[in-house]
């Protein structure tokens, strides 16, 4: 059963990466619409903070890991 | 525990082979491609200058051989004209040329004519002179023939200087 | 046409089969069910297994007496040690009771030329009084020679180099022998991703006129990540390894891309880290750690990126292979090998993906070092 609690914590944490990441993408996508023209310039500044949330996310699911590793 | 605590045997391999790998792709195969990519992008930007260079010269050359026909064309309409004009001319001066050459001619001929006229006319005066002093000799003669008739009409003649 | 109606049928056969085999399965089962039931299906274990890094390459056939290539090991214990790791997983099989948990922990001894050694969980330890020690499930008070192997992820290291030299060698060939033309071949495949690390990363990201000296670097990061990445989808022998998912591995790029941002940091790096323009002095104290901190917080994230995503890739595969293992039973084949399938190719997206982001990130922080003021 000691899996169970990191893997709830791994959730959470992919839980709140999941809505960042979707604000995120959902925003460079209204801003594409808005400046198609731009649009590369757009992509590689949401992969770099789609990057920076994924990072914290895997934080948490780094500790679910060890708690399921043990 | 053990997934994220780094292996010191691993870690120096690792270290070896990258460095390595850094090392001999930087020296041996990424500096021969990027300065091929390079030298080929250089090429292709170089070319297109070209192409455009060459195309605003085109354009060039095309407009100054626009404005060498244009002037051709308008110097051949001037020599046209000209030799028109010429022409017109030389036509002009011949006309008047044989005018003023017949004007010439009829006026010698005129002359000419007036010429034998008043010589043909003199020639006559004095024929008519000689006939008429030969018909007054004769009249004379047959009138002074007798003494009565040189007298009658020496008081003719007195007479009619009277009259005068 | 003769392709598609070719793929049409063997899709049909396989459904089929797919029908029957629960059938099938389920004779076998009620046959043999006590001979699995002796032996549990431990997911976790496996799991693990798979993403350690080992002495050996298990190639096929069971845990123990499968065929494995042995790969050698070198300890460096007074002096250098070099033996097949066959010594340890063809050993003495012996177990120890544990202080705290008291629950019997088995391990093995060396033998042959691997005497005097013990190996449990793949980690080498030396042998005190003939036997190893166990508390709360670690070993106690032995000694860790200095393990200097060809473990499994060191030869998948050296084939993921080699491959990198073969491909990379063949398209510089391929430039060498006919100069700046347009490419055919595999350089035509790998230019335009040598082009698109050139201008997407390092010349986005990096001033305009010092980029061309950290492109090399950049190139090496990437490739070397990418192919390996790829190299760890392959479930058999050359691949599987889960080698840029092992955190030492991260670890060392991770390093390599701190040295390079401190070693290029110019004068307006280090102002904007030791006096922050726009800060009152009084909080400098407080801001210099906090700065200094930062810059060591950047490569462990991408350290910890590059590992979880990795792992965690081999992991979900695994685990949804697994369910077939777990229930005994083929027929949920049918539902978790498409499952696999789509993890794998979305493991393909983030094989280049990862790839990308520690190379563009790598350059964003060395475009950062190395910008000059302008304000």
């Amino acid at each position: 059963m000691y899996g169970s609690i990191a893997a709830i914590g791994a959730g959470l944490a992919v839980l709140g990466a999941g809505l960042g990441i979707g604000r995120i993408g959902g925003s460079a996508m209204d801003a594409i619409a808005r400046q198609p023209e731009a649009s590369g310039k757009i992509t590689t500044t949401m992969i770099i903070a789609a990057a920076l949330i994924e990072g914290v996310a895997l934080f948490g699911v780094v500790v679910g890991m060890l708690g399921g590793a043990k | 525990m053990e997934l994220i605590l780094p292996d010191m045997g691993l870690l120096i391999w690792t270290s070896i082979v990258f460095v390595l790998l850094l090392f001999i792709l930087t020296k041996f195969i990424w500096k021969p491609i990027l300065s091929s990519v390079n030298e080929r992008e250089k090429n292709i930007s170089d070319s297109l200058a070209l192409a455009e260079k060459t195309k605003a010269e085109m354009k060039e050359l095309q407009a100054q051989n626009e404005s060498l026909l244009k002037e051709a064309r308008a110097e051949r309409d001037k020599i046209v004209k000209e030799a028109h004009e010429l022409a017109a001319k030389m036509v002009d001066d011949a006309k008047t040329n044989a005018k003023s050459e017949s004007a010439k001619i009829i006026a010698s001929a005129h002359q000419a004519i007036e010429m034998e006229k008043a010589a043909a006319m003199s020639e006559l005066k004095s024929h008519v002179a000689a006939l008429s002093i030969e018909i007054a000799e004769k009249i004379v003669k047959t009138e002074l023939s007798s003494d009565d008739k040189q007298k009658a009409l020496a008081s003719k003649l007195a007479e009619d200087i009277n009259l005068n | 046409m003769v392709i598609k109606s070719t793929v049409k049928s063997i899709t049909l056969a396989f459904m089929f089969l797919l029908c029957l085999t629960p059938l099938w399965a389920n004779e076998t089962h009620g046959e043999s069910s006590e001979n699995h039931e002796k032996k549990e299906f431990n997911v976790n274990e496996m799991i693990m297994h798979h993403i350690k890094d080992a002495h050996e390459w298990h190639l096929w056939g069971p845990d123990h007496g499968g065929t494995s290539i042995y790969l050698p090991i070198i300890l460096i214990d007074g002096g250098l040690k070099t033996f097949s790791s066959s010594h340890f997983y063809h050993g003495e099989h012996k177990s120890a009771v544990d202080h705290k948990t008291h629950e019997e922990v088995s391990y093995v001894a060396g033998v042959g030329p691997a005497t005097g050694y013990a190996m449990y969980h793949e980690k080498i330890y030396k042998l005190e009084n003939g036997g190893l020690s166990f508390e709360d499930g670690h070993v106690h008070g032995a000694v860790k020679p200095f393990d200097m192997s060809i473990t499994k992820n060191v030869v998948s290291l050296f084939v993921g180099a080699i491959l990198i030299l073969l491909i990379m060698g063949s398209v510089a060939r391929f430039y060498k022998k006919n100069g700046a033309v347009a490419p055919k071949g595999i350089a035509k495949f790998l230019e335009p991703i040598v082009v698109m690390v050139r201008d997407n990363i390092a010349k986005e990201n990096i001033d305009h006129h010092k980029y061309h000296k950290f492109v090399p670097y950049l190139l090496t990061i990437f490739f070397f990540i990418f192919i390996n990445n790829l190299l760890g989808m392959i479930p058999f022998f050359p691949g599987g390894a889960n080698l840029t998912g092992n955190i030492t591995v991260t670890m060392v790029l991770a390093i390599f891309t701190l040295l390079i941002t401190v070693f290029s940091g110019n004068k307006n790096y280090w102002k904007h880290i030791f006096a922050t323009p726009g800060v009152p002095v009084a909080l400098l104290p407080i801001m210099i750690p906090i700065e200094v901190v930062g810059i060591l917080t950047k490569p462990f994230a991408l350290m910890i990126r590059l590992f979880a995503n990795m792992s965690a890739g081999h992991i979900i595969i695994l685990a949804l292979i697994s369910i077939i293992f777990i229930n005994q039973n083929a027929a949920w084949g049918a539902l978790s090998v498409p499952m696999a399938l789509f993890i794998s190719v979305l493991e393909l997206l983030v094989a280049f993906l990862q790839a990308f982001l520690f190379a563009l990130l790598s350059a964003l922080f060395i475009g950062a070092a190395v910008e000059e003021a302008h304000h």
